[in-house]
C-alpha cells in the first residue's frame, strides 16, 4: 500500500485496521546474490538501492537483533556535509542530497528538517579555520555561511554570548542546508522500500561465520542455518572488527563507546543544531520538546552499550556554559552507542581481500548523516566490484599506502578523531 | 567510572589516568619489513572482551602501566608496570 493522503483517510474510516504489515519476516532462502550482514540504516540502504538502482532483487539483509536497534537508533540525528577534505565532502554533500528527497523516494516521512547546524568559534584561530573549511565548503559547491556574534545572538537567542560567558562567541559556521532527521524512520522506510523491491529482511538471525573457498566468500553462517551467496556486504559500524574477524581480516579500527541524552520535553527553545567551540558539546531539540545533547567518547576501548559519568559531568557542563538556563532542567534518557573508531576519522567503504566480500564500516561518530549516500555507494561497489568515484577514497588499502583521508590532522590515534 | 590500581598510588579514579592503547603491539626495528610497520601503526585485533591497554597516570606519578580489561564489562583484571611487561615481551 503506497502511503497518502488517501490511505490516510481510508484508514482513519476504519478504524486504522486496514494497514499492511511495512515489510514481510520471511524464512531465509538456500541462496542470495547478494546478502548485507546488519540491519541498521546502512545496510538497509544499501539493499534498497541494489534493488532499486542496480536491478538487484535476490538480496536478504541479515540483522541479530531488531531493525535500527544499534547505532541507528543510538544518534543524536544530525545531518551535515560541512567537511574540508574533498574526498569527504563530495561524498557527504551527495548524501545530503539524497536526504533531500528521501521521503519522497521512499515514500515514508523520514522527517528531514533542514533547520541549519551552527558550529560557534570561539577565538581568532578557530575562527580562520572554520572560515577556511567554509571556503573550501563553498569552492566544493556546499552552502555555508560566517555569522558574526550579532547574527548568532539573533538566531538563537537562548545562546549566552554576552562577554561574561566563559569563552565568549565570536561567530559562526553556519550550514542552513543541514538539519536532523527522525532515525527510527530512515531504517524503517528503507526497510520497507527495499522489501517492496522483493528484499529479504531477516531479523534475529546473527552471523556466526563466513563459507570461503579460495579465497573467495560463498555463504554466510548464521544463527539460522547456512545461506549460500554470490557476494557480502558487512556493514555493521561498532562491530565491524568482529565480523571481520570471522572472515580472517584484521582492521584499522578500535571500537569505542559514545554515550548521548536528551532532557524533559520543554516548549520550543531552540529551532537549530548548535554546536560549541570550546569543549566537544552539540545540541538540538527533537520535535517532542527533548534537548538533544552529545559529547566526546568515553576514550578507552568498549563495546559496552553504556557511557561512564565522567563524560557526561562534562558534556553537561558545555551545555550549561553555552545554555545557563539547562541548569534546570531534569534529564531524562542518557544511552550510548558503539563507534568503529577508524584509523585516519574516516569511513571504509571498500572491495577486501577476499573476493566478493566487502565492508562498509570505520564511521567514527559521524555515520547517521551518511545512510543514504553510504548505501548509495556501497551498492555502486557490490554490484561493480568496484567504488564509485564517490567512496574512491575510502578504499580498506589508503592506510598501508599513506593516503590517509585525516580531516582532523589528528593521525592513528582512533580515540583523537 | 573504572577505579584503576596504580602500582605505586593505589586505587584511583579513571580520571587520573590517560588513555594510551593497545598494549599488545610492539614497536618494530627499525628496518624491519613494511608489513610488520603498517601492522603496527594501524591494525588492531580490536576484541570484545579481555584487552591488555595501557593507560598513564598523568594526574598522578605519571607512570605508564598495563592494564588488563574486559572491553565488554570493564572488569578490570590486573593491572602492572609497562616497563616490566616491556622486558617480559623480549
Amino acid at each position: 500500500m503506497k502511503y497518502s493522503i488517501f490511505s490516510l483517510a481510508r484508514n482513519a474510516l476504519h478504524g486504522q485496521r486496514l494497514w499492511p504489515q511495512a515489510w514481510r519476516s520471511p524464512t531465509p532462502k538456500k541462496h542470495y546474490d547478494v546478502i548485507i550482514v546488519g540491519g541498521g540504516g546502512h545496510g538497509l540502504a544499501t539493499a534498497y538501492y541494489l534493488a532499486s538502482v542496480h536491478g538487484i532483487r535476490n538480496v536478504a539483509v541479515l540483522e541479530k537483533g531488531w531493525l535500527g536497534g544499534g547505532n541507528t537508533g543510538r544518534n543524536t540525528t544530525l545531518i551535515r556535509s560541512n567537511y574540508l577534505l574533498d574526498g569527504n565532502s563530495r561524498f557527504y554533500e551527495w548524501s545530503l542530497k539524497l536526504w533531500e528527497t528521501l521521503s519522497q523516494e521512499l515514500n515514508y516521512n523520514v522527517m528531514f528538517s533542514q533547520r541549519g547546524v551552527l558550529n560557534l568559534a570561539h577565538n581568532d584561530a578557530q575562527q580562520d579555520a572554520f572560515r577556511r573549511r567554509g571556503n573550501a565548503m563553498r569552492a566544493n559547491g556546499i552552502d555555508a555561511e560566517w555569522l558574526t556574534r550579532e547574527q548568532v545572538a539573533a538566531m538563537v537567542p537562548l545562546l549566552d554570548c554576552g562577554d561574561g560567558a566563559r569563552y565568549p562567541v565570536q561567530g559562526g559556521l553556519l550550514q542552513a542546508r543541514g538539519g536532523v532527521a527522525r532515525h527510527d524512520a530512515v531504517a524503517w522506510g528503507f526497510a520497507r522500500a527495499a522489501d517492496r523491491l522483493g528484499v529479504d529482511i531477516i531479523q534475529n538471525c546473527e552471523c556466526t561465520g563466513f563459507d570461503l573457498t579460495a579465497g573467495r566468500v560463498t555463504g554466510v553462517r548464521t544463527s539460522q542455518g547456512s545461506i549460500g551467496a554470490g557476494k557480502v556486504g558487512i556493514a555493521v559500524a561498532g562491530h565491524s572488527s568482529q565480523l571481520a574477524q570471522l572472515a580472517g581480516l584484521r582492521l584499522p579500527i578500535e571500537s569505542h563507546v559514545l554515550q548521548a541524552l536528551v532532557s524533559e520535553p520543554v516548549k520550543p527553545v531552540i529551532d537549530t543544531v548548535v554546536t560549541y567551540g570550546a569543549g566537544h558539546f552539540y545540541l538540538s531539540q527533537s520535535d517532542k520538546g527533548e534537548l538533544v545533547m552529545g559529547g566526546d567518547l568515553d576514550f578507552y576501548n568498549s563495546y559496552a552499550q553504556r557511557g561512564n559519568l565522567p563524560i557526561l559531568e562534562y558534556v553537561l557542563g558545555c551545555a550549561i556554559q553555552m545554555f545557563p538556563f539547562i541548569s534546570r532542567l531534569r534529564m531524562m534518557r542518557h544511552w550510548g552507542g558503539v563507534m568503529d573508531m577508524s584509523m585516519d576519522g574516516s569511513p571504509i567503504i571498500s572491495r577486501t581481500p577476499i573476493d566478493q566480500f566487502y565492508i562498509n564500516g570505520g564511521w567514527c561518530y559521524g555515520g547517521f548523516k551518511a545512510t543514504p549516500g553510504s548505501g548509495w555507494v556501497f551498492a555502486h561497489t557490490i554490484a561493480n566490484d568496484a567504488p564509485h568515484e564517490l567512496n574512491r577514497r575510502f578504499d580498506l588499502g589508503r592506510f598501508a599506502s599513506g593516503r590517509t583521508l585525516d580531516e582532523k590532522g589528528a593521525g592513528p590515534t582512533p580515540n583523537a578523531h | 567510572m573504572l577505579r584503576i590500581s596504580c602500582p605505586f598510588c593505589g586505587l584511583r579514579d579513571h580520571t587520573e589516568f590517560t588513555y594510551r592503547g593497545d598494549a599488545t603491539k610492539i614497536r618494530p626495528a627499525d628496518d624491519a619489513p613494511l608489513a610488520q610497520w603498517i601492522d603496527f601503526v594501524y591494525l588492531r585485533d580490536n576484541p570484545r572482551g579481555p584487552h591488555r591497554e595501557y593507560w598513564q597516570h598523568t594526574l598522578g606519578c605519571r607512570a605508564w602501566i598495563v592494564v588488563a580489561r574486559d572491553t565488554l564489562t570493564h572488569e578490570i583484571f590486573s593491572t602492572e608496570m609497562a616497563a616490566g611487561d616491556k622486558e617480559a615481551a623480549e
